[in-house]
């Protein structure tokens, strides 16, 4: 447990320091979410349509872009074999950075996406669901992202790679996330519906990701 | 720290490498308080051998066995591994650097927190990093990064140390300190196998020369019982206690 919670614990200190993950996700998240309103003219009520949407797919972006530094940087200087020669078996290691990365890059964005939101016109109805449900979410979405990370971590240009393999990963949480925000409004009222399912997946995803990305990093590490 | 017992034994060991065959039929053995030195030139298979033995390669054919080791424990877990990259973070400091590795490589060990702090104070002072311990990784010379790397295999305790190329970019003084530290290490009876170019002085040495499959294997010495394709192995027993093999 405690190598657990130091592997967790040097991650988010990484992220913090100059060079870390945390700068590049909110950067991005806020250059999306300002250039929008400006790229789509101020049409209030459009705006309001697609604010929780456009918040979300600004979310998958942010983390998507993060997601190569997650194993790129122990990787190249060594430590992911230190790491797999320490008693704690590889899973928990790829759980640990797959957490540090959530606390670093996912936590953060759905705390200040409501915020942001109101540059979007988002309905203030909406804010705590939209809370809610991207702090549940943005779990699977780091973890998801770290299976990618782990899976093209030998490679050059990553990035682009994780894109291409986890985005599809991404689309049940996307439609999952985005109705838990706005599933009161029209219809059948399917927040809490979506809001389980939303969990099911993170739950999965906490299940999965460790299991495939250790297995991704032992085969790169032989 | 290691039941006297301890011994190492490598048996027939392929390793292929890129489609290339390295080496094929090597052996070796190594007892608690002794060291292998490998040496050969460059591309040879040190570095793999040494991998291979860590568990991070699987052989073609053959295996390496800890006898006398914690047998719920895989060998992995039972080597300190010092490869060519250091595992060094730039933007941490000396001491959060090591404070790191001691809870992560500690861990599971029972130990209690002021164990640890001398642990790591040792660690810093047998790899004369007290100078060094605020600066953040990522201003350090090459020299003084290996010693931080080195300093990580003071940090917690394990039988079988792994060391390839230990000395690059160390000046003489901490050849010197490094040297101490094995001793202790061997005297301790642990096991260390390195390959180097330098000579360390260790009261146990064996050798094992290893040269490209390509060449006819050169035997030193008159005894050939590897007598493999890969290597010629030459045992250099200063003085070695129970040199029962062959």
């Amino acid at each position: 447990m405690r190598a657990f919670l130091a592997i967790i614990a040097r991650d988010v200190r990484l992220g913090l320091r100059a060079g870390g993950n945390i700068g590049t996700a909110i950067g991005f998240f806020l250059t999306v979410v300002v250039l929008l309103p400006i790229g789509i003219g101020p049409d209030m009520a459009l705006l309001q349509r697609i604010a929780p949407g456009a918040l979300w797919i600004a979310l998958l972006l942010s983390i998507l872009l993060s997601a190569d530094r997650i194993y790129t940087a122990d990787y190249e200087d060594g430590s992911l074999e230190v790491l797999s020669t320490g008693a704690l078996p590889l899973e928990l290691v790829a759980l640990a950075k797959a957490l540090a990365h959530w606390l670093i890059a996912g936590l953060p964005l759905a705390i200040i996406a409501p915020a942001l939101g109101f540059l979007l016109n988002l309905e203030l109805a909406l804010a705590p669901m939209l809370l809610l449900a991207m702090a549940t979410g943005s779990l699977a979405l780091s973890l998801l992202a770290s299976m990618g990370a782990a899976i093209t971590v030998g490679l050059r240009k990553g990035g682009l790679l994780i894109s291409l393999l986890i985005l599809p990963l991404y689309i049940p949480l996307l439609i999952f996330g985005v109705s838990v925000t706005t599933g009161g409004s029209g219809g059948p009222d399917i927040t809490w519906p979506s809001y389980l399912v939303l969990l099911a997946i993170v739950l999965l995803a906490l299940v999965v990701s460790p299991l495939a990305s250790a297995a991704a990093l032992r085969a790169h590490l032989r | 720290m290691t039941e006297p017992t301890l011994r190492l034994c490598g048996r027939e060991l392929a390793c292929r490498r890129g489609g290339r065959v390295l080496f094929s039929g090597l052996s070796f053995e190594v007892a608690a308080g002794e060291m292998l030195m490998l040496r050969g030139p460059n591309g040879v298979g040190k570095t793999s051998l040494l991998r291979l033995v860590a568990g991070f390669l699987a052989p073609v054919s053959g295996t390496v066995v800890l006898q006398g080791g914690r047998a719920d424990t895989p060998l992995a877990q039972q080597c300190h591994f010092i490869a060519h990259q250091n595992a060094i973070k730039p933007q941490l400091s000396v001491e959060e650097n090591l404070r790191f590795w001691l809870a992560f490589l500690g861990a599971g060990e029972g130990s209690l927190a002021a164990d640890e702090n001398v642990r790591l104070e040792e660690a810093i002072a047998a790899l004369r990093l007290q100078a060094l311990r605020h600066l953040p990784g990522g201003v350090l010379s090459a020299g003084q990064k290996r010693r931080l790397a080195l300093a990580r295999i003071a940090l917690a305790p394990r039988p079988v140390w792994l060391l390839d190329e230990p000395t690059v970019g160390l000046d003489t003084d901490s050849q010197a300190a490094l040297c101490e530290l094995m001793r202790r290490h061997l005297e301790g009876g642990g096991i260390i196998i390195a390959s180097t170019h330098v000579d360390f002085g260790m009261p146990a040495t064996r050798t094992l020369e290893m040269r490209p499959p390509e060449q006819p294997a050169a035997v030193d010495g008159e005894d050939d019982w590897f007598g493999a394709d890969a290597a010629a192995v030459q045992a250099d027993d200063d003085g070695a206690a129970g040199e029962g093999r062959a």
